[in-house]
């Protein structure tokens, strides 16, 4: 390789070596990149894409050698190749790949950039030559815990993403009739769960102008004192916003649990079913629903 | 991994999936000793509320679950313990709606309804261990007149 004629023997070093190697081999060590495994799998239409994502990538590294921060995962350059590398290997998870399947792959970028350098260094003393290598596979090893923080951090994402889309899916505000919601709530009624129910019941109370709106609990295990609060709250929430709110779907067990835990129910309607509930609630809007409605319905 | 509910396990307290983890390993471990439906459900009911002071007030801890017999009757032994603060005042902490807390304050009194054994040890500063009892077909013991 060619020694830079501004740089004396003094003032150099392996890692600005580095930077130099990537800045004037950019386009060689694009081109062997844009058929790894990494890059390839994301750009699948347009290699021109992968060259030049490739691109972008060397230029980071360039900028993190030059600094000399090839061990410091913080440099400055690396919040680039996190930004591309990042988004890549959100497209990875999304495609079902693991981490550690991502922090090979990225392993895998460092024998076509090492090869590299060894093919274009044969001129150069040994001893130098091997310091530069030992510099680029830092940088490379410090690309590769980069890669990985952010696919950990994306995953991470994904998993709270997916949390909230399905506890909003399972939560499904029913219109009974005109002026009567309804909520079937299935599984454990945690404190998030809880919060996205009362939001969406009460968005449909104002919606459907509800007058009624009924709490299923047939699908939820467990009645312990949280979820006995959270009950009660939603009920009085409710009845802040006009509507009269009731909770079906006390199974015996559970009622007779509730009774020895003392937890007073007292203010709040209760039905032993979803259809005695809606049967009650179309009674108390007596006329007006059957006109509303359909005559098929029987009041009574 | 299924682990046979019937062994003796001890699970971790750290987080509201622990709560989960616990209803489902009790409820599943209760089931298969021969618990109805009834029992099950004030005994996982009862595991729910003591499992979560021990998160909530104890700072977290651990339960250990254990199958108990006495002749031919079969009973699970729930033992929670943390090493947090501890209860200054353990008849004050058991009556019916009192809380440190935003809570109703019917949780430790009302696990006490719910199982045939119970038995509440805390130390200030040392921490707090409930071991609860429940038989699958009322205890093996003549029934103490309240
Ligand atoms: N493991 C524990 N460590 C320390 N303090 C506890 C522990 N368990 C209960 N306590 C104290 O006893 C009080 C009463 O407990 P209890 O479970 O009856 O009510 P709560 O947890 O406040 O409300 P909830 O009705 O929702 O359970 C608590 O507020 C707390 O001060
Ligand atoms: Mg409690």
């Amino acid at each position: 390789m060619r020694v830079p004629e501004h740089e004396t023997e003094a003032q150099w070093s392996p890692s600005r070596e580095v930077g130099d190697f990537l800045r004037r081999f950019r386009e060689q060590i694009a081109q062997r990149w844009a058929d790894a495994t990494l890059f390839r799998t994301v750009f699948t239409v347009s290699r021109d894409e992968a060259v030049e994502a490739c691109k972008v990538v060397i230029d980071a590294l360039s900028v993190v050698a030059a600094s000399e921060r090839i061990e410091d995962i913080e440099a400055p350059g690396f919040a680039v190749v996190r930004e591309q590398l990042g988004r890549m290997s959100a497209s990875h998870v999304r495609m079902g790949r693991t981490p550690a399947q991502i922090a090979n792959e990225v392993a895998a970028l460092r024998v076509p950039v090492t090869e590299l350098l060894a093919a274009e260094s044969r001129d150069l003393p040994t001893e130098r030559v091997q310091r530069t290598t030992l510099a680029l596979t830092v940088l490379m090893g410090t690309l590769r815990l980069a890669v990985m923080e952010t696919t950990l951090t994306e995953g991470e994402e994904l998993i709270d993403r997916q949390r909230q889309q399905l506890l909003e899916f399972a939560t499904p505000v029913i219109k009974l009739w005109d002026g009567i919601v309804a909520v079937p709530l299935i599984g454990t009624l945690d404190s998030a769960r809880s919060q996205v129910v009362m939001e969406s019941l009460l968005e449909a109370v104002v919606a459907q102008q509800a007058r009624f709106a009924i709490l299923d609990i047939t699908g939820v295990p467990t009645v312990d004192t949280l979820v006995a609060q959270h009950l009660m709250k939603t009920v009085a929430a409710a009845r802040l916003m006009g509507a009269e709110c009731i909770v079906s779907g006390i199974r015996p067990a559970i009622a007779q649990t509730i009774v020895h835990l003392g937890i007073d129910l007292g203010s709040v309607v209760t039905r032993a079913t979803l259809a005695d509930a809606l049967a009650f609630t179309l009674q108390r809007q007596g006329t007006g629903a059957a006109v509303g409605v359909s005559a098929e319905v029987d009041p009574t | 991994m299924h682990v046979p509910s019937t062994v003796a396990a001890r699970l971790p307290i750290g987080s509201d999936m622990d709560l989960t983890w616990i209803r489902q390993h009790v409820r599943q471990a209760a089931a298969e000793l021969g618990f109805g439906l009834v029992q099950q459900t004030k005994l996982v009911t009862a595991a729910s509320e003591l499992a979560r002071n021990t998160l909530v007030h104890g700072g977290g801890g651990h339960m250990e679950c254990t199958p108990v017999a006495r002749g031919r009757i079969h009973g699970l032994r729930l033992v929670f313990t943390d090493s947090g603060p501890g209860i200054p005042d353990t008849e004050l902490a058991l009556s019916d709606g009192y809380t440190s807390g935003g809570g109703l304050g019917m949780g430790l009194g009302g696990a006490r309804r719910l199982v045939h054994e119970f038995t509440l040890d805390s130390r200030p500063g040392e921490g707090t261990t409930v071991t609860i009892t429940a038989w699958a077909s009322g205890p093996p013991y003549p029934r103490r007149a309240l």
